[in-house]
């Protein structure tokens, strides 16, 4: 789960990782007040949760009240488009205000899982302030990371491999250190899968402020986070997905006009890509789950059909212990409580698949059977062609 | 022959008294697995269906002398119930659990390490011989026993569909082992392979892998320089798109790592029959495998 930038520095604050001196709000005479108290420049950062804000013009810096104003106008309301949230954007609904800092130098620092060595990694870079993936296209060698175990914690010697590589002055050394190892504590605390400062700087001061903060935490640990799960924003959340989460089911929106449901991650995936090499799109990717029963598909074709862009339905599913009857059973019971609006292709193989079929045959729906995958694929691009 | 378990394999139940544990301790029992023991904390001393259950795996394992655990702990005390099975010395530890934090996984695999007990999972559907021992929730009869094809995936349902293709054109199993969709796991596709290919019944493999991480890549390259026998493989995702998670905690494409076209092009570039429509893999590794 992501949270904002304002809501991950209210932690870096907990956890002594130095801030700008701010606050938050969502009314221009709120981000006056703050510019008031704080003194000019200030800072006004749009708060969604895509990259690439400033880009889009969702970061200002301000010198006089009058661009105080003007920021906070422009910002406030808009839809802020950035290569992370699609064309469609997102509606500026909060900015965070901060008092504007002298920066000497800008540093990159991230802290993930690396799933293949079962470490915890410690990003960093002296090419701060740049898109990180680009510098490690680039210049690779201008990239630093660190290996941490997480059973022995953050040593002393990580903390110098980081720092030696960033060729950071010795004067800096004593608080840096002590910020990359709160900023691990944070890190482990609260199972982040992503914890990201970009740029870290090094102020006209000497000191080490973050300027940016980027958090992710994983959602399989929020049960243990209750202060991480009130930092929800439903803002972000598209609705269909919010509203299949709901139902417990799998659901992303995608571009395609071919909607799908399908019984397991692994299937879906492979069912999304079928239907790309019949020469269709998928509309949607949605896992019902391996032990779907008839109120899943119900809500599942619900789902889709709220989509507009849908044009066909392919449903593939596989009876293992949920066998191909029961699950037959489901399809048509939903079928008719939903009203289906377009016509439906379906796929079932697995254990009693004979039953399941005749099921739907026997069903007076319109229901078009297929043989196999390729022809479930087929049958389905046909309808949208 | 097979690998892993087999039909002397001892099997205890880690949560057996649940609704998931229960259900699924019936079907592998009914499927001819040796279902030894369960482990219920605070019901130790009932039965269930003949099975005896214990508080502790410890207990439970010095009493039955099972050898392997098949673990379905809630999320929050999965992380527990495997480290548990690791130190009462269970040599194989399959765990179904799905949404295991990452931190906890980080810390289990680091602790395996250095302990000889191997772990399957967490979020997968198990391990099966077909016809002589399931530790799992796959459905038994898709299977057929006596081989020649050893299978290993990430998927649940994707596998069964594969293995349902595989049994459709003749090719029967040795074993069938799902490694899991998250992103820490552990057992990998490469000690799959290798005993695979230790293995002298199982003559080809089938590996179906999915978007995320890199374990495809290293595992292809494992199998450029050591593999002796013919492996199909099939990758999910190719319309998956960049940043999201699809169902599988493991299966996103982030930072330009983990895309299904790097996985297919470094598994041809290794010599591995990739298949491109899952529709035809049966088909595809009856061509590859006679």
């Amino acid at each position: 789960m992501k949270i904002h930038e304002y809501q991950a520095k209210e932690l870096f604050r907990k956890y002594e990782v130095p801030i700008p001196e701010g606050g938050v709000s969502d009314s221009v005479e709120g981000v006056e007040k703050i510019a008031e108290q704080l003194g000019l420049p200030v800072a006004v950062k749009a708060q969604i949760h895509a990259g690439g804000r400033g880009k889009g013009g969702g970061v200002k810096l301000a010198r006089t009240d009058a661009a105080v104003f003007e920021a906070a106008t422009t910002i406030l309301g808009m839809t802020l488009v950035t290569k992370q949230t699609g064309p469609e954007g997102r509606v500026v609904k909060k900015v965070l205000v901060e008092k504007g800092v002298g920066i000497e130098k800008e540093l990159y620092l991230s802290i993930i899982p690396d799933r293949e060595t079962a470490c915890i990694a410690i990003v960093a870079s002296q090419d701060g302030g740049m898109d990180i993936e680009e510098v490690a296209a680039n210049s690779p060698e201008r990239i630093i990371k660190v290996a941490v175990n997480p059973v022995t914690g953050i040593q002393g010697y990580h903390l110098r491999q980081v720092m030696f590589g960033l060729e950071l002055e010795k004067s800096l050394m004593k608080e840096f250190s002590t910020i990359l190892k709160n900023l691990y504590n944070l890190f482990i605390d609260y199972d982040c899968s992503m914890v990201e400062i970009n740029p870290l700087i090094v102020t006209d001061e000497n000191r080490i402020v973050a300027l940016d903060a980027k958090m992710d935490i994983d959602s399989n640990a929020l049960y243990r986070h209750p202060d991480v799960v009130e930092m929800h924003d439903s803002n972000e959340d598209d609705p269909t997905e919010a509203e299949a989460a709901e139902y417990d089911l799998n659901y992303i929106n995608l571009d395609g006009n071919v909607g799908n449901m399908v019984n397991g991650a692994g299937l879906a995936m492979a069912t999304m890509d079928i239907i790309k090499q019949a020469g269709a799109e998928p509309a949607n990717f949605l896992d019902v789950g391996g032990g779907a029963d008839a109120e899943k598909v119900e809500n599942g074709f619900r789902l889709i059909l709220s989509d507009p862009k849908v044009k066909g339905i392919l449903i593939n599913i596989f009876g293992g212990i949920l066998r191909c009857d029961v699950l037959a059973q489901g399809v048509v019971q939903a079928a008719q409580k939903v009203k289906l609006s377009v016509p439906v292709v379906v796929r079932m193989e697995g254990t009693n698949v004979d039953e399941g079929r005749r099921i739907l045959a026997e069903s007076g729906l319109e229901l078009i059977n297929a043989d196999d995958l390729a022809d479930a694929a087929r049958k389905v691009a046909e309808i949208v062609a | 022959m097979s690998i892993l378990v087999n039909s002397r394999t001892r099997v205890l139940v880690q949560g057996i008294t649940g609704k998931e544990g229960q259900f699924h301790a019936r079907q592998c029992i009914e499927y001819g697995t040796q279902v030894v023991a369960g482990v219920t904390p605070g019901k130790g001393g009932q039965v269930m269906d003949g099975v005896p259950v214990f508080n502790t795996v410890q207990e439970a394992k010095e009493k039955t002398g099972a050898d392997a655990s098949l673990i379905f702990v809630p999320p929050p005390f999965a992380a527990d119930a495997i480290l548990e099975a690791v130190d009462a010395g269970v040599e194989l530890a399959v765990c179904i659990t799905e949404g295991i934090p990452v931190m906890d996984m980080l810390r289990v695999k680091n602790y395996l390490a250095q302990k000889d007990t191997r772990l399957i999972g967490p979020n997968c559907p198990g391990i099966i011989t077909p016809g002589e021992c399931k530790i799992g929730i796959m459905p038994g009869a898709i299977h057929t026993p006596g081989g020649p094809v050893g299978v290993v995936s990430r998927s649940g349902t994707l596998t069964y569909e594969v293995v349902h293709q595989l049994s459709g054109v003749g090719l029967g199993q040795t074993t069938c082992i799902g490694i899991g969709g998250d992103p820490v796991n552990g057992t990998g596709f490469t000690d799959c392979l290798k005993a695979f290919n230790d293995d002298p019944d199982t003559e080809a493999v089938v590996m179906v892998g999915e978007i995320g991480g890199t374990a495809e890549e290293q595992a292809a390259l494992w199998i450029q320089a050591n593999m002796t026998k013919p492996v199909v493989g099939f990758i999910a995702g190719i319309t998956a798109p960049t940043g999201r998670r699809m169902g599988h905690a493991g299966a996103i494409v982030s930072g330009g790592q983990g895309t299904a076209e790097a996985k297919i092009a470094a598994m041809k570039e290794c010599g591995i029959h990739v298949c491109d429509d899952l529709g035809s893999l049966g088909r595809l590794c009856k061509e590859v495998f006679s």
